[in-house]
């Protein structure tokens, strides 16, 4: 079937905007008499709060207002419910805010934030979540009871354990009497940022007949006007969050954000409104990051390769408040099997509070995890058993229509193809094709193959929602709540409403910004959902409206609805094309010569409610987690300088089966940035605490972000296009999945080449260097020789 | 308190009040509400508040206001004649070479900049050029391939 827009490479509707920089960001919005906030954040790891002194900071000329948070003790979360606005009577990291500025200008909330005087009385601090875990450890939430948490959820008050995720399948112990082959293994991620280039802020007026509005640079409207709603009891509607253009999220805006905080100033502030944006350093010490990750793991294997047993044990970092980072440690948890059948599995999964930074999802939300420890452990069993990487996965490779992931969940017949997905891998990396000698010879050249499976972290009933509504031209307003945040999806979904009616692309239109008052219903566009939610509660409502246009149709052409059809613009009855009517004609009604007219404005609604998502068994993690799995995958060929531990990427391969592509433009474009944002977490990324917490680099200077001369030298991305039936033209999701394979594909290549285990992330230089040193002085010790006697040629040559 | 300063922004001569300590991105967001352009660290790292000053491509939150009196400044704002978008836009908008948009007018202007000097330039002039400006959401591939694709555009001109 051919298409006039689905399928076909559409620039981004947002384009002119942004090119010309017209597009508006929230950091770019003001509002009449506004107030700018600042916050006064802890120096300490963990302390309770003996006194706040704000009498010289309200001495600075044009200070409004200091609030504290003992003033409002509000309890504020999704997940966990675990969160303040402003501590209450403790810390417990180190950037935690204490206190709240508000001023008429931000020169005088800076000024005025140094002024603030709090004492503390200081606490043993927890930095590593292994000495949390101990029976005896000081408790960071000692009223953890009291949190209202979602019934997704296990936190063990007592403890610093904010969830607690437990899955078993199968006999795990017998599994590993059974197996020929068992490995045990650890791994480890350190803590990173979004590092998105528009810093969190929001801009809230909290009026005084108590209705709230809000602008804010977040993913979602939907989960801000709940979380604000739950928590400080402010009814829905009174609540109105717009979100316009966004720079950058990656899950880092997802969640809970500043929101019900600013609101809260604005209404301390005499109901004015109040702007709070953070800098770049509290981006890396006071927002949330992505947590700190370490896994235990053991894995037994048969001779033949047959994958039999798995047990691991992750820890997740999450620091001293885990809202979200529960449902990370949820997934991790429930994504441990990857794309594999392994019939005896153990998963226990804990989100440990420590005195560090808060943590929330980075694209992928816990599949980059469980991946880099699962796709590892694959290579290594490989090369014990002696069977190609690439033969290993095919051997245990899932089977859609077969097989059951490690929840229980039969995988259905329809999604996707991992056996095609590893094969189109292993053909475009030249897989057992030995690399080309580097020019240098003291570095080596390797290759790597990691697969993939990723399916949205989301509770059961996260729905949504659209409404379309016709203009009297037959242009179309399409009122959805879908983020917009560097992604394709909101032009895919133009381009499927403009092909379903038969209309030029532009006729149809989304506004930039979201808004609760204004645009239908969607839980949220995390976990690479957007395209298929939306799209389906899309596809939904332009039935719903074609429904109505035929109806009148109908009647005007004295033809059976189901005789009639939608081309360019124009209802026409099948098989005799000349006896039609155009679509403005109808779409605010038919009216006949006479002047009586029939049908009325047309507005399609939609929505997708998932029907077989389930929670998860608590004892056993047996449930529907998911609305879909997307298989892919990515191969590296890299050149390992042995002297520096430098890894440069040559060529990266990432392979997708997508269902459907909708717009092979964007989906490249999102596929390069995955791999991309993939490498810079792989190979640089670290925030750095030292011994009192404090984070040490939060800055661009020494917390490295790939740049423009830092790319693998070659990428090639290759879809699959097996359909999933409900899929909007069949398509799955595609934003985190892109990130998910490039460490461990990375580390699987220097293993696979030398031997040498990379356990950690990120790979930089100096980690690479010292694991070699340890693991291989000998070719460490060759490299050297050969770099003299390189160096001795250049000099004869020159 | 300040003193005045007057600036050509965009072809309109501005005049405005500054502090001594104020940075050239405050001012032209702040005061003259030019919003083009952005900021993401504050200090010269990722490089979203590039302009040109009297045509030199700058990060303007490490220039002081006082020290430009006098100057021409040119954003992304300006580039644009009588509603028709200069090639580079236009390439940036057919490559896809933006996601979340908010470095695209950084971007833009150094990779205009860029070919209006070097029209013929080589990948690696490509990327040594705008390395100095961060996009996390990794659109460099298409902003090398509309900046290469761009360049016939820029180099018709030069001849010209």
């Amino acid at each position: 079937m051919s298409f006039k827009y689905v399928g076909k490479p559409i620039p981004p509707q947002d384009g002119f905007l942004k090119v010309t920089g017209t597009a508006t960001y929230t950091f770019d919005l003001e509002l009449p008499g506004m107030l700018y906030a600042k916050l006064v954040t802890s120096t300490v790891p963990h302390a309770r709060i003996k006194k706040i002194d704000v009498s010289r900071a309200l001495g600075v000329p044009g200070v409004v207002r200091v609030v504290t948070g003992k003033e409002y003790p509000y309890r504020v979360g999704m997940y966990a419910g675990d969160r303040d606005l402003l501590a209450i009577d403790k810390v417990n990291w180190v950037g935690h805010p204490v206190a709240a500025v508000i001023a008429e200008t931000l020169e005088a909330a800076e000024k005025a934030i140094d002024l603030v005087d709090v004492e503390y009385e200081e606490l043993p601090a927890i930095f590593d979540p292994l000495e949390a875990l101990k029976p005896d450890a000081l408790l960071i939430h000692e009223k953890m009871e009291e949190y209202r948490h979602s019934p997704a959820f296990k936190p063990i008050p007592g403890t610093n354990i904010a969830n607690k995720f437990t899955l078993v399948r199968g006999d795990v112990e017998k599994g590993f009497r059974e197996s020929d082959v068992v490995l045990e293994e650890e791994f480890h991620i350190s803590h990173v940022s979004h590092c998105y280039m528009e810093v969190q802020n929001v801009i809230a007026h909290y009026h005084l007949d108590g209705t709230v509005e809000i602008w804010t640079s977040w993913q979602n409207v939907a989960p801000v006007r709940q979380i604000m709603a739950l928590s400080l009891g402010i009814p829905h509607n009174k609540i109105i969050v717009r979100i316009p253009y966004v720079g950058g999220g990656f899950g880092g805006k997802a969640g809970l954000g500043w929101e019900a905080l600013v609101a809260i100033l604005s209404k301390a502030a005499g109901h004015r409104p109040v702007k709070l944006v953070l800098s770049r350093k509290e981006q890396f010490s006071t927002a949330a990051v992505r947590e700190g990750f370490h896994a235990f793991a053991k894995a037994g294997f048969k001779k033949d390769g047959t994958f039999n047993a798995y047990s691991v044990r992750f820890i997740l970092d999450a620091g001293a408040y885990a809202d979200y980072t529960v449902n990370v440690g949820r997934a991790v948890g429930y994504s441990a099997d990857g794309c594999y059948e392994i019939p005896n599995i153990n998963v226990e999964s804990l989100t440990v509070y420590t005195n560090k930074i808060p943590t929330t999802a980075l694209r992928g939300f816990g599949y980059p995890e469980s991946h880099w420890v699962l796709e590892q452990i694959i290579d290594r069993a490989a090369k014990k058993l002696g069977i190609d990487p690439s033969e290993i996965r095919r051997k245990n490779l899932v089977k859609p229509g077969h097989s059951h992931t490690c929840t229980g969940e039969r995988l259905r017949e329809d999604a996707g193809d991992p056996q095609k997905v590893l094969k189109t891998l292993v053909d475009e990396i030249g897989w057992g094709k030995p690399s080309e000698n580097p020019p240098e010879p003291w570095k080596v050249r390797a290759k790597g193959l990691s697969l993939f499976v990723k399916g949205p972290a989301q509770p059961p009933n996260a729905a949504a929602s659209a409404i379309l509504k016709f203009n009297e031209d037959a242009s179309i307003d399409l009122l959805i709540a879908t983020g917009n945040f560097g992604q394709g999806t909101v032009t895919a979904l133009m381009q499927i409403v403009a092909e379903e009616f038969g209309l030029p692309l532009e006729k149809v239109r989304v506004d930039y910004v979201r808004d609760t008052h204004k645009s239908a219903y969607t839980w949220q566009t995390v976990g690479s959902r957007g395209l298929f939610t939306d799209g389906i509660a899309i596809l939904k409502a332009i039935e719903d409206a074609k429904n109505q246009i035929f109806t009148v149709a109908s009647e005007v052409l004295r033809c059976p609805k189901d005789q009639l059809e939608l081309v360019d613009g124009e209802v026409r009855v099948k098989g005799k094309p000349w006896e039609k009517i155009p679509l403005q004609d109808i779409v605010m009604g038919y009216t006949y010569p006479n002047g009586n007219s029939i049908g009325g404005p047309v507005i399609g609604r939609g929505v997708f409610m998932s029907t077989h998502t389930t929670y998860l068994d608590p004892d056993t993690g047996q449930g529907n987690p998911t609305i879909f799995h997307t298989f892919g995958g990515t191969a590296v060929e890299l050149e390992l300088d042995l002297l520096t531990g430098e890894i440069n990427i040559l060529k990266a391969v990432e392979v997708l089966d997508l269902g459907k592509v909708i717009n092979p433009l964007l989906v490249k474009q999102q596929t390069h940035g995955g791999l991309i944002m993939g490498t810079s977490i792989s190979l640089y990324e670290e925030i750095k605490f030292d011994e009192r917490g404090w984070v040490v680099n939060p800055n661009f200077t020494s917390y490295y972000l790939v740049r423009i001369k830092d790319l693998p030298r070659e990428v090639v991305a290759r879809y699959i296009e097996t359909p999933q039936l409900d899929g909007p033209y069949g398509a799955r999701g595609i934003g985190e999945l892109t990130m998910i394979g490039v460490a461990p594909a990375i580390a699987n290549a220097i293993y696979n080449s030398i031997g040498v285990k990379l356990d950690r992330l990120p790979m930089n230089p100096e980690y690479v260097w010292r694991a070699l040193r340890e693991q291989r002085p000998d070719l460490v010790e060759e490299a050297w020789k050969r770099f003299s006697k390189y160096e001795k040629i250049v000099e004869v040559t020159i | 308190m300040g003193r005045w300063i007057t600036l050509t922004v965009n072809g309109s001569k501005r005049r405005v009040e500054v502090k001594d300590n104020e940075i050239l991105l405050d001012v032209l967001r702040d005061k003259l509400k030019v919003k083009s352009v952005k900021a993401a660290c504050w200090r010269g790292e990722c490089g979203l508040c590039s302009i040109l000053l009297n045509g030199k491509l700058v990060k303007s939150c490490l220039v002081l206001a006082v020290e430009v009196d006098g100057s021409e400044i040119l954003t992304v704002e300006g580039l644009a004649r009588d509603g028709e978008l200069a090639p580079i836009q236009r390439s940036f908008i057919e490559h896809g070479a933006l996601q979340c948009g908010f470095c695209t007018p950084a971007f833009v202007l150094a990779s205009h900049k860029l070919l209006e000097e070097n029209p013929s330039a080589s990948e690696d002039e490509i990327k040594e050029s705008l390395s100095g400006i961060v996009c996390r959401c990794g659109t460099y591939y298409e902003i090398i391939e509309a900046i290469k694709d761009a360049s016939k555009h820029y180099q018709v001109r030069k001849k010209v």
